[in-house]
């Protein structure tokens, strides 16, 4: 026990004395918050997280992966998820 | 979607988070160990000066450290969004080494950095240096794994894919975590750190020493910088060697591209500087350069370390011809070939999930066995043409020239320093070598950048080589998403750049009024 009390002292002190230490970590945190909160979470989801299992993700690799890339596009109606093969021609008239 | 637009922005991006992320990266590495050579000179003399040496410069380090910390993860959110498939494809082959890499990243540098900062009246001397060569050990530690994961990009090997899962599987850890390519780019990497702090203590040293504030401590830091730099600049020089030899083996596209070379030769001469002519194409009759000046059997020697090798062009290696040094020729496997081969392995893995799905294993097993056959050139069944699978010359020419002429640049610069140190201390007063060391700050960073533009675009079109193009890896996203996203990060990273800047240049100028070594 007086052993973590030792660690937690160790670091309380050292943050406590800290000078330019204070500036350095008020950027750390309001990095990390910008990048894990504003970014993540908001614009850069896991395009395959939404898919449940592997099964379903590897799946959709497969489609990817395998059919012909120049067709492939993806209809913003339905969100990341859904891979759509549409004639080139068309995609401009359901985008509309 | 417009999968053009959407691939350039999601490569445009990671080079932005890459080279942003690469400017704070090797100051930590490099200024860590020269934070313990300061400090193990403190332990064995007991001479305070050097406390407060190892001190001021560890401040610095700690500096670059918190605003460098963390931007890495950025690297990873990408994987996901932008490039899914290529990030699924991969399977456990980078998520083991990024998980250790974050692992011995919490933990080593985490512990130690702290005991570094609080613990020097905690702790005793000897636990205190300890702490800081783990510290340095650590950080260089975590930089394996993630070369270790950017090598098998390059040279993949020591997994089989598996088809049910669409993913490539580990069969083998200690090849992919010892290749010799990952082996070669660590210890490249590595000691390229140690060049560019050096060039960072030499260069603030050389500020102080410019405006006439702690003579004697800039002076001491600017032996211990200078003779770390030299270090670092001769070993990575020897391992850019090595580098050279690697290419040459497993990415021989990428070396014909860094050379602008398109027809090979026995004996081949290596391009010191040239003039590309831009609109030269594969298989045609331009010249590859407008001017050149080269250096005989230059390029045999540094891909082979034979004089009579021959080295192979962009269009021998298209064609699929290569030469012994007699002079007979040899057939490789043209890339026409590659992409019928691709297109089998692609078309094999289709009908391998039909018959699957279908419940009829022998035709499943026939597909299996046609995919292995075909599965080593899997990527080039994604292209039309040959010339798909070339990368961008000019680019990989231009960034290996900048790179090898500013490290020849930062040798001669060391060796110098080095002279003037112990030989002529006079010249430590002038105020031309002041202003030369500084403004050699921003040319090792821009020798160390290139280094990374080299490798990463000398390996286009590819994302895995020889198995996954960039226009296949990318993940099937509006461009118009990539695009906020990359305006984000380029103010983000900015700002962070300007932040790191500011208080470096604010602590420096308010601590070198005082004695820095009292």
């Amino acid at each position: 026990m007086d052993f973590f009390r030792r660690i937690y002292r160790f670091y309380a002190d050292g943050f406590r004395s800290m000078t330019i230490g204070r500036t350095l970590w008020l950027v750390i945190v309001i990095k990390l918050v910008v990048m894990f909160i504003i970014i993540r979470l908001l614009f850069m989801p896991d395009a395959l997280g939404g898919l449940e299992g592997d099964d379903e993700k590897s799946e959709t690799v497969r489609k990817n992966l395998t059919e012909d890339i120049n067709c492939q596009c993806h209809c913003f109606l339905y969100g990341y998820n859904e891979s759509v093969i549409h004639n080139p021609h068309t995609i401009s008239e359901k985008s509309k | 979607m417009d999968l053009l637009a959407t691939v350039d922005w999601s490569r445009a991006q990671f080079a932005l988070t890459a080279m942003y992320h690469w400017l704070f990266v090797p100051l930590t590495i490099g200024l860590a160990l020269i934070v313990a050579v300061m400090e193990t000179i403190y332990f064995r003399t007991r001479d305070e000066r050097w406390k407060g040496l190892t001190k001021f410069w560890m401040t610095l380090f700690g500096i670059n450290f918190a605003i460098g910390v963390a931007t890495g993860l950025i690297l990873e959110f990408e994987f996901g969004t932008n490039w899914s498939n290529y990030s699924w494809f991969v399977g456990d082959i980078f998520g083991a080494p990024l998980a250790i890499e974050g692992i011995f990243a919490f933990f080593l540098e985490a512990t130690f950095v702290a005991v570094m900062f609080f613990g020097w009246k905690k702790v005793s001397p000897g636990f205190h240096l300890a702490a800081t060569w783990l510290t340095a050990f650590g950080v260089a530690l975590s930089a394996w794994w993630i070369l270790v994961a950017n090598a098998w990009m390059q040279y993949p090997v020591g997994m089989e894919f598996d088809p049910d899962q669409m993913r490539n599987v580990m069969t083998d850890f200690s090849a992919v975590a010892l290749s010799p390519v990952a082996v070669n780019k660590f210890f490249h990497a590595v000691f390229s750190t140690w060049t560019l702090a050096g060039v960072f203590v030499a260069g603030v040293s050389a500020w102080m020493l410019w405006r006439r504030r702690n003579i004697e401590a800039s002076k001491l830091s600017l032996r211990v910088g200078s003779w770390v730099g030299l270090a670092g600049i001769v070993l990575t020089l020897w391992t850019g060697d090595g580098s050279a030899v690697n290419v040459a083996r497993v990415q021989p596209m990428k070396l014909a591209a860094m050379e602008g070379l398109y027809d090979g030769k026995i004996g081949q001469e290596l391009v010191g500087f040239g003039i590309l002519n831009t609109d030269k194409r594969p298989g045609d009759d331009q010249p590859a350069m407008y001017g050149e000046v080269s250096i005989p059997y230059g390029l045999s020697v540094l891909a082979n370390h034979d004089a009579k090798s021959f080295v192979p062009g962009i269009n021998d290696l298209i064609k699929g011809i290569s030469l012994t040094s007699e002079g007979d020729t040899v057939n490789t496997v043209s890339y026409a070939e590659r992409i019928e081969m691709g297109r089998t392995a692609r078309k094999a893995l289709a009908l391998y999930d039909e018959a699957r799905k279908a419940g009829d294993e022998g035709a499943a097993a026939e597909a299996l066995d046609l995919l292995k056959e075909n599965y080593r050139y899997f990527g080039y069944g994604y292209f039309e043409d040959p010339a798909d699978a070339v990368p961008p010359v000019a680019l990989t020419f231009y960034s290996f020239r900048v790179m090898v002429v500013t490290g020849g640049y930062l040798l001669l610069l060391f060796i110098a320093l080095i002279f003037v140190c112990y030989r002529k201390p006079g010249f430590l007063e002038r105020k031309w070598l002041h202003w030369l060391c500084i403004a050699s700050i921003p040319l090792v960073w821009i020798c160390s950048q290139a280094g990374w533009v080299l490798a990463e675009v000398g390996r286009q079109p590819w994302t895995i080589q020889d198995l996954l193009p960039v226009q296949a890896a990318v993940s099937a996203i509006p461009s118009d998403n990539v695009v906020i996203t990359f305006c984000l990060f380029a103010v983000l990273f900015t700002l962070l750049l300007a932040a790191e800047i500011s208080i470096m240049l604010r602590y420096i100028s308010r601590k070198s009024k005082n004695d820095i070594m009292a």
